[in-house]
């Protein structure tokens, strides 16, 4: 791609960008969300044509119409959030949209045949009349890749694909796109995950305001180099630290077993302390938080804060105790993404600007506004639907929600998921403000660093039990990792 | 990971063990009367219509979509069949593709404005629901339309009366519309099964977006989909018409919540992506006999409602609860 122009109205969302990717290459496109990633993807899949530049695959130029025509093309695409319909079989699946058909009528035996033989190819076993929304969002994945196999493409794009897979299954999707590469197919992999990249691509290019501002080969390039060129200034310190004291413990935990999960969790926070649960997929981190927020049911064991005992759960009971979640789904559970910015951060205390049930609105702008500008969120006003923000700004608006509502603990479920660098930056320093004003946090995470940067003390979680919880200058991302990982080893 | 094959079965069978039940519970409180000859054709007969409805009615469902208006579209093909019947120059075989055509029509519009206009089925199905009842009292000028007899509304009579005791070969005397209804039925199944047309129903259903990305053209699906709906409410509209033996405008009104009810019952979710044909005809079979039932046992009439109601939200929960338990 060369030269890639595209403005929508007045804003320019792509100048000048060039990118190459050789066959066999596995090549890295990097940027902070609102850098022109998703724009270079849509005029890649045909969804939006470029105002200017030109696109060649193999030499040919290319400027498709639509998702088909690119992958007939050769160009394949690998969206972050999975298009699979779960409904239908894995073979249906994987031969969406492009069944074996004569006259209108599907052959089955057909169909199956290519799904089981774009399965093989990626070297996995999946039956293949299993309902697709039944299988791990690992296996969807490589569904998605086994889909996007059956046109033979010369080029594939990946975005984002691991943020919902665990270690293992990125251990495999990366085997699986290390043995496409080798085959000759060029690939462009798209993620936030720097380590990622340094252990999969071998040429990267990073892209800054529309603009691609730095390419080179991996190897040879420190993270710093990269992050700089992402943000366009020198980062200081991407996790700062703010000082603050331990004080009382507030929330405690006392063999907590909830159904399914966890099945065994025991931890004492403290105020003024910011405790990290670091654990894969599935290990029953979220199920933790939701069980102590009331929202999963619990088996046995107790949750006591501040020195009173859960004995009936709910979100309103945790609320009223001052125990806040920050569900890691902000889409789903977090955000009402159609209303205004000002709705969504009063939400849960709004009796401060109401009289008699009617809510004096000025006042309730005026409120989401002092949040809006503590926590720099780039919005046009505070009536605009928090939907329309980028991820990383709703994400602040869902802590907002929670600074607002002055929680005393908060479980704070993967607070940075999809959220960008330099707003990362941001949701760590409130997170340090917060232990500084005495309050607990507890922070559930994937990634190994960000807890390792921002916690006093971190515990691993592994198959539904937490294991014990260690000041953070005892790990390391390996030994963190491998306690992750301990039960599945014995096992 | 995989569903256990027991629960995919009881999925798929649960309706039917439902309606078979319901039926030795009714021959035990009825008596034998209750699954007579005469009783189980005019099941049939109550049936029918409903049964036709939910079979165009399925495949919008299937795909995602919802269809308020073909209460009043079935009057409204009614209308227009006995237009043609009474229309002293037109051929009598003529009524026949007008009211499946002008079944076809209200499709292509309500898909034409759910795909291109892009608005929620709900809504736009809403508004034709009541233009539809409108054109078809403007066809009876406000009234009935009346025509000869002619073999068009013995569709829905027996060819032979078979006496009390009747062989078994005589049950096979079913009424021409029944054995329509079967053809309807066994092909429908079939062209959502194995049809690419069928699959791309149940893709779209599941995930819009996905069948979009993959390159299936969803507002032109949408719109044969609607259309091909539609020919059955026509079909179910020409029914109407023969069984009244005139055109009567008033006719069929909620007849859109018997039919979504029967497709619910039978399975689908109105998540779409998930129904058959199969399960939408015995759901409309299983509300038919409870009806059957309640009034042979001489009950008050209204617990025939409130019967019906409490099998549809029962049919939706245990959808719910099976949804839930999945692993």
């Amino acid at each position: 791609m060369t030269g890639i122009s595209k403005a929508f109205g007045a804003t320019s969302a792509l100048s000048g960008v060039d990118l190459g990717v050789a066959a066999g290459e596995i090549h890295a496109l990097i940027g902070e969300n609102g850098a022109g990633k998703s724009t270079l993807m849509k005029i890649l899949s045909g969804a939006v044509s470029p105002d200017a530049g030109a696109i060649t695959v193999e030499g040919q130029p290319f400027r498709p119409r639509d998702p088909v025509a690119a992958r007939r093309a050769g160009v394949a695409m690998i969206y972050q959030e999975l298009t699979i319909a779960p409904d239908l079989s894995v073979a249906e699946n994987i031969c969406l949209g492009s069944w074996p058909a004569r006259a209108g009528w599907v052959r089955g035996r057909e169909r199956d045949a290519r799904a089981a033989k774009a399965l093989a190819e990626l070297g996995v076993a999946i039956p293949l009349a299993t309902r697709a929304g039944d299988l791990t969002n690992g296996q969807q994945q490589l569904v998605e890749i086994a889909r996007a196999l059956l046109g033979s493409p010369r080029v594939l794009v990946l975005d984002e694909p691991t943020s919902s897979l665990t270690r293992q299954d990125i251990d495999h999707l990366f085997t699986v796109v290390r043995r496409l590469a080798a085959r000759g197919v060029a690939i462009v992999y798209i993620s936030h995950f720097l380590e990622e990249i340094q252990a999969l691509c071998q040429r990267y290019t990073v892209l800054r305001d529309g603009h691609s501002v730095a390419t080179g080969a991996v190897a040879g390039t420190s993270t710093a180099t990269i992050i700089q060129a992402m943000v366009g200034r020198e980062v200081g310190d991407q996790y700062p630290q703010v000082p603050h004291q331990r004080g009382e413990p507030l929330l405690h935990l006392a063999a907590l077993v909830g159904r399914p999960l966890p099945r065994r969790a025991d931890l004492v926070l403290h105020r003024g302390e910011i405790l990290g649960i670091f654990g894969l997929i599935g290990a029953g981190r979220s199920e933790t938080a939701r069980c102590v927020f009331g929202l999963d049911p619990v088996q046995s064991g107790s949750v006591t804060v501040a020195g009173t005992t859960t004995t009936r759960w709910s979100p309103t009971r945790m609320l009223a105790r001052g125990v806040g979640l920050l569900s890691e789904n902000r889409k789903e559970e977090g955000l009402l993404l159609g209303r205004s910015l000002s709705d969504n951060i009063t939400l849960t205390r709004l009796s401060p600007y109401a009289t008699l049930g009617f809510i004096a609105a000025q006042r309730q702008q005026n409120a989401a506004r002092t949040w809006i500008d503590r926590l720099g969120v780039k919005a046009a006003s505070a009536e605009q639907p928090v939907g329309e923000l980028s991820g990383g700004n709703q994400q602040k608006v869902a802590l907002a929600r929670l600074l607002h509502h002055d929680c005393d603990v908060y479980i704070l479920d993967e607070p940075t998921r999809g959220v960008d660098i330099g707003a990362k930056a941001t949701l760590y320093r409130m997170i340090g403000e917060l232990a500084a004003r005495g309050k607990a946090v507890l922070v559930i995470s994937s990634y190994i660093p960000e807890l390792l940067g921002i916690c006093d003390s971190v515990a691993a979680m592994c198959r539904g039990t937490l294991g014990t919880i260690r000041p953070t200058t005892e790990w390391t991302q390996t030994s963190l990792l491998a306690a992750a990982l301990a039960h599945e080893d014995a096992a | 990971m995989n569903t256990l094959p027991w629960r995919r079965i009881l999925t798929a069978a649960g309706p039917f063990v439902v309606l078979v039940a319901l039926i030795i519970l009714l021959r035990m409180q009825v008596g034998p009367t209750f699954l007579g000859y005469y009783n189980i054709h005019s099941i049939l007969q109550q049936t029918l219509i409903v049964a036709v409805g939910a079979v165009g009615m399925t495949v919008i469902i299937i795909s995602g979509g919802i269809d308020l208006s073909c209460g009043s579209v079935v009057a409204l093909c009614g209308m227009v069949t006995a237009w043609v019947l009474a229309c002293p120059g037109c051929p009598t075989w003529l009524a026949i593709p007008a009211g499946i055509g002008a079944g076809m029509l209200a499709g292509v519009v309500n898909g034409g404005l759910i795909a291109g206009v892009r608005l929620a089925p709900f809504i736009v199905t809403l508004g034709t629901m009541s233009i539809a009842r409108g054109l078809a009292k403007m066809i009876g000028g406000n009234g009935t339309i009346n025509f000869s007899p002619s073999w068009v509304d013995s569709l829905m009579q027996r060819p032979v009366e078979p006496g009390a005791h009747a062989a078994w070969w005589q049950w096979l005397s079913l009424p021409t519309s029944i054995w329509i209804l079967i053809v309807l039925v066994l092909g429908m199944a079939v062209l959502l099964r194995a049809s690419t047309f069928g699959r791309r129903a149940y893709a779209i259903g599941s995930n819009e977006a996905a069948a979009r990305l993959c390159g299936i053209r969803v507002g032109w699906n949408q719109i044969a989909i609607y259309t091909l709906a539609g020919a059955c409410f026509g079909l179910a509209g020409i029914f109407q018409t023969a069984r009244l033996g005139q055109g009567d405008s008033t006719t069929a009104v909620g007849l859109e919540l018997d039919i979504i009810a029967a497709v619910i019952v039978g399975g689908a979710s109105l998540n779409g992506g998930v129904g058959t044909v199969m399960g939408s005809i015995i759901g409309a079979f299983l509300m038919s006999t409870l009806r059957n039932g309640v009034n042979q046992m001489d009950m008050p009439s209204y617990w025939e409602e409130i019967l019906i109601g409490s099998a549809i939200v029962a049919a939706v929960g245990l959808d719910r609860l099976r949804q839930r338990t999945r692993p």
